[in-house]
């Protein structure tokens, strides 16, 4: 890791823009202790940290349930909106239009993405506004105490005994159908894989949807359920290694081998997907939708980065708006001129 | 063409003896929805404008994209009454569905000028009769069918033209406006003018009382509607965030902000500096306002009828978490779907009330187009200043109809962005809580995202907070804060537009109104000064919250009515709710809400009703 050290061989490891990683820490969790969440919290945090982002430049936005208490954990210095429940994707949109230079990172959750939010996040994801849209995946209703969402799998059992026989939402497969531009699932246990996955979602630019598998420790960790520690560490199948050097590290890349897939970042930043699955091409969008089909049929849970393209405009570049934050551009050029009123005027009589 | 003259000659053969009504009648065009109509009848209400005559003009079309009736009203008044009015009496009937339906509404003595075949003489023979072959004359002038179905309309522009004596001349200046880009396709629509023109002259003795006369009063005037007027507010209010749903009768009012964005707001770069997003619902459309509003941008939506409901939930957010933003809702007739064409102003108490819990918006009531613009751009300033959501309330009639009016005048003083810390105030400060009150003016200040300091973040949330923007279940935490935000409120009686006293002090008797009712209200002032010889006072509300010189108003009359369009009396129960109980037995409600625009007369015959006169 790049990382410079503080003068003093004691004091605290800074990252390259100067701050240790005490600026990038948030309140104390009020979540269950051993809840997924918290690890994600974590991985945010080391994720911003390594990359050097300034605090001040990210927002933080969710919805609610327990999923979107969470900005409030992590990265104290950064601006936080915790919206109405599943509604995260318009204010998100609002927030990015108000001031494109943010950075935007969004925390939702099963329920309030895939049920709720179902339609703000299937056209979030059309729009491929520059965000980052985490969702933190447990299949229950958490501060209601342990309803199914709708990421159930078939056949998950509820403490109560209730199964569930609903086809679950895939959020991965729907967002590369609808045009999400970095699409990957994680899990909350696997700290390195995560890691990367976030700190390359941070360098892209595009709507970067992670479905992180976040175990609920009181509601949905039991035998039966699919979205537990326990069969996760049985059924998560990466579908490739996810390594990441960012633009400001000192690393060589060498791009020989032919079971790595490597992409270039927008920022200069490179991520790389070794290949665990036979012919797994990540800019393959009917493929990539077909093999998590595929996995779902096979109870296999696929992690890894599903798809990437860097090269779709995305909503800014859309809506060609000028550089600088539309929230903040002076009077003398938002408010038109009297000459541009007389002229109307002139025109109505 | 020397229309003077040839009017002049058709004056001599005249065979009326009924003494001519000048500058003081109705047309009414009846016609079918899709047929192209819209620009003919701008052309005919633009002419008698470009004559000098005050004029409005209503559209009453139906919720359906082509074939159902449609009736567009033009109403000439050299008195200057504008509002709509009960009888027309100059029909122009083209639609066969409800050709004999419209002949029998003409008041007796009334013109009716018709598509030939439709026979209108054997329903009636107290009306004068004005049969003409459109179709026939179209088909002459226009051989390409397709175009045969406009060509129509400006056939009849110039048959009505010419039998109320509009000049021609002035015609021919409105339809070169209209179509001012096109040369040919000019050439066409005005041939059809002067077709319809020439039918009329050759072949009817004017025999009905109608006629247009120049006058001086439409001078330096505009013709706007008030959808297009709010838009302009909004442009000239510096908006850069503009999210919307499309909804009957709003959709104009993005379309004509969109405009006048492509027109005034594109760097010599090519840059937009403004945003336009049309959003999946209008769930989404707030959604992104109050996001835009919370980092700073000025930002709008526009809806009407469903889709303020839909808003419920954000606004209640937007109030609670205190986030600018401006709704214009355009109203039409509920509830539910209702009537999505037809107009009403029954969203005033579910506005003001928006949201589950204790919550209360601004709600501006512009009374003319004048107003749409001037209130257009004063709502953003008051949300930013009051860090709230404004709601600007108009209605279909106010929205879609065209209407004259004095030129607006550009804003004169600078846009208010309210209590916004820089980082280096913030320096100076050394920190600052997001929802404490500092000043007494029971608002806080705020940040905005991306302010380069450590201590400029602050959490905002919709669930309970104290004031320092951190989560809270503490009852006097959370109380503190209601309590502020009603003190903000109620600070806001003074920040909205005042009402306007059109007549006060001079009866015991006194009239409330809102919006597009005014222009019904001041013809009825007139009528029952006329018809009873009281000159009773009014007095224009023009927001909520009131104004204390509303509650003055009240208090310096013994009667008191309250003059809306919608069934529940919403201004009446509001007033209620905010005056002292010994002055709510003063109220009384005249109520118009069957969707159509209030008329003077409804409002005069109820004041009599009520009063026994």
């Amino acid at each position: 890791m790049a990382t410079a050290t503080a003068n003093g061989a004691t004091g605290p490891k800074l990252n390259h823009i100067g701050l240790p990683i005490v600026e990038y820490r948030g309140g104390k969790s009020t979540l269950c202790a051993g809840c997924g969440h918290n690890a994600i919290s974590e991985r945010i945090i080391d994720a911003m940290f390594e990359m050097g982002v300034e605090p001040e430049r990210v927002m933080k936005m969710s919805g609610i349930g327990c999923s979107s208490k969470s900005p409030a954990y992590f990265m104290s210095r950064s601006f936080s909106f915790n919206s109405v429940h599943g509604r995260m994707p318009s204010v998100t949109t609002g927030a990015v239009l108000a001031n494109r230079t943010m950075t935007a990172l969004g925390v939702s959750g099963d329920g309030d993405s895939a049920s709720i939010g179902m339609g703000q996040f299937v056209h979030l994801m059309r729009r491929n506004l520059p965000m980052i849209y985490i969702i933190e995946d447990n299949g229950v209703y958490g501060l209601t105490k342990g309803q199914f969402s709708a990421t159930a799998d078939i056949g998950s059992k509820l403490k109560t005994g209730v199964i569930n026989d609903l086809q679950p939402i895939d959020t991965c497969a729907l967002a590369i159908q609808l045009g999400a531009t970095f699409v990957g699932r994680s899990f909350s246990g696997d700290k390195k894989q995560l890691l990367s996955m976030l700190k390359a979602a941070i360098a892209h630019q595009g709507t970067v949807m992670l479905d992180v598998i976040s175990p609920c420790v009181t509601f949905n960790d039991h035998e039966g359920s699919t979205k537990s520690y326990k069969f996760l560490q049985d059924h998560d199948e990466p579908i490739n290694e996810v390594g990441f050097v960012a633009s400001f590290d000192d690393i060589e890349v060498d791009y020989d081998s032919g079971e790595v897939y490597d992409v270039e970042m927008h920022d200069g930043s490179q991520l790389r997907l070794r290949k665990l699955l036979e012919d797994y091409d990540p800019t393959d969008k009917a493929k990539a939708v077909r093999t998590l089909m595929e996995a779902q049929e096979k109870d296999e849970v696929l992690t890894g980065v599903f798809y990437i393209d860097t090269q779709k405009p995305t909503f800014i570049d859309q809506l060609n708006m000028v550089d600088e934050p539309l929230a903040t551009l002076p009077e003398s050029v938002t408010r038109p001129p009297k000459s541009a009123l007389e002229s109307l005027m002139a025109n109505l009589q | 063409m020397a229309t003077g003259n040839l009017a002049l000659g058709q004056e001599q053969g005249e065979s009326s003896a009924r003494p001519r009504i000048v500058n003081d009648f109705t047309i009414n065009v009846a016609t079918v929805n899709g047929s192209g109509s819209q620009s003919a009848n701008s052309v005919l209400l633009k002419s008698i404008f470009g004559m000098g005559v005050p004029v409005s003009g209503k559209n009453l079309f139906p919720s359906n994209i082509a074939g159902l009736p449609t009736w567009f009203t033009i109403r000439a008044s050299k008195d200057g009454y504008v509002a709509r009015k009960r009888e027309s009496e100059v029909l122009v009937a083209l639609n066969p569905g409800t050709a004999r339906e419209d002949a029998l509404a003409l008041p007796s003595g009334g013109v009716a000028i018709y598509e030939e075949y439709l026979d209108l003489k054997q329903y009636r023979d107290d009306v004068v009769f004005y049969p003409v072959p459109f179709d026939k004359l179209t088909a002459a002038l226009c051989p390409e069918a397709k175009l045969r179905k406009l060509v129509k309309n400006m056939v009849y522009v110039g048959v009505v033209a010419q039998l109320l004596r509009i000049d021609l001349d002035v015609v021919k200046k409105c339809v070169q406006k209209q179509f001012a880009k096109k040369q040919k396709v000019f050439e066409l629509n005005f041939g059809a003018v002067e077709t319809g023109y020439e039918y009329a002259r050759t072949n009817f003795t004017k025999q009905d009382p109608y006629c247009i006369e120049p006058m001086n009063q439409t001078q330096g005037q505009i013709i706007i509607d008030g959808n297009a007027a709010c838009g302009m507010g909004a442009v000239f209010a510096g908006v850069t965030v503009v999210a919307w749903y499309p909804i009957t009768p709003s959709t104009s009012l993005i379309e004509a902000t969109t405009d006048l964005l492509k027109k005034f707001r594109v760097t010599p770069e090519g840059k937009a500096t403004f945003a336009v997003v049309q959003a999946e619902d209008e769930l989404a459309a707030i959604g992104m306002v109050l996001g835009a509003g919370w980092a700073g941008a000025r930002s709008m939506t526009s809806t009407s009828g469903p889709g303020i409901s839909l808003m419920a939930e954000f606004s209640g957010l937007g109030y609670y978490a205190e986030i600018p933003g401006v709704i214009f809702d355009v109203q039409r007739t509920g509830p539910s779907t209702g009537m999505p064409t037809r107009t009403q102003q029954s969203d005033l108490l579910s506005t003001a009330f928006l949201s589950h819990g204790d919550t209360r918006h601004p709600v501006l009531l512009p009374g003319s187009v004048k107003e749409c613009f001037e209130f257009g751009y004063a709502a953003f300033d008051l949300a930013e200043r009051m860090q709230t959501p404004v709601f600007v309330l108009t209605d279909l009639d106010l929205g879609m109809n065209n209407w004259m009016s004095e030129q607006f005048a550009y804003p004169e003083k600078p846009l208010d962005r309210g209590k916004v810390l820089t980082a280096q105030e913030l320096e100076k400060l050394g920190s600052f809580a997001r929802y404490r009150d500092v000043d007494g003016d029971a608002i806080g200040w705020r940040t905005l995202p991306g302010t380069m300091h450590p201590k400029a973040a602050y959490f905002t949330r919709g669930s309970g907070h104290n004031d320092g923007a951190a989560y809270t279940e503490r009852p006097e935490e959370y109380q503190a804060v209601m309590e502020r935000l009603a003190r903000k409120f109620e600070n806001a009686r003074t920040m909205v537009p005042a009402p306007a006293a059109y007549r006060n002090g001079k009866s015991t008797i006194g009239f409330l109104a809102y919006g597009s009712t005014d222009f019904a209200m001041r013809e009825s002032l007139d009528q029952i000064e006329k018809e009873h010889g009281q000159s009773v006072d009014y007095m224009r509300i023009r927001a909520y919250p009131f104004a204390h010189e509303i509650h003055d108003f009240v208090a310096s009359h013994e009667r008191v009515y309250v003059v809306e369009q919608n069934r529940d009396a919403q201004m009446a129960s509001l007033l209620k709710l905010d005056l002292p109980a010994e002055q709510v037995v003063k109220l009384r409600s005249v109520l118009h809400y069957n969707g159509l625009p209030i008329d003077a007369r409804s409002i005069s015959e109820e004041f009599r009703t009520k009063e026994g006169l």
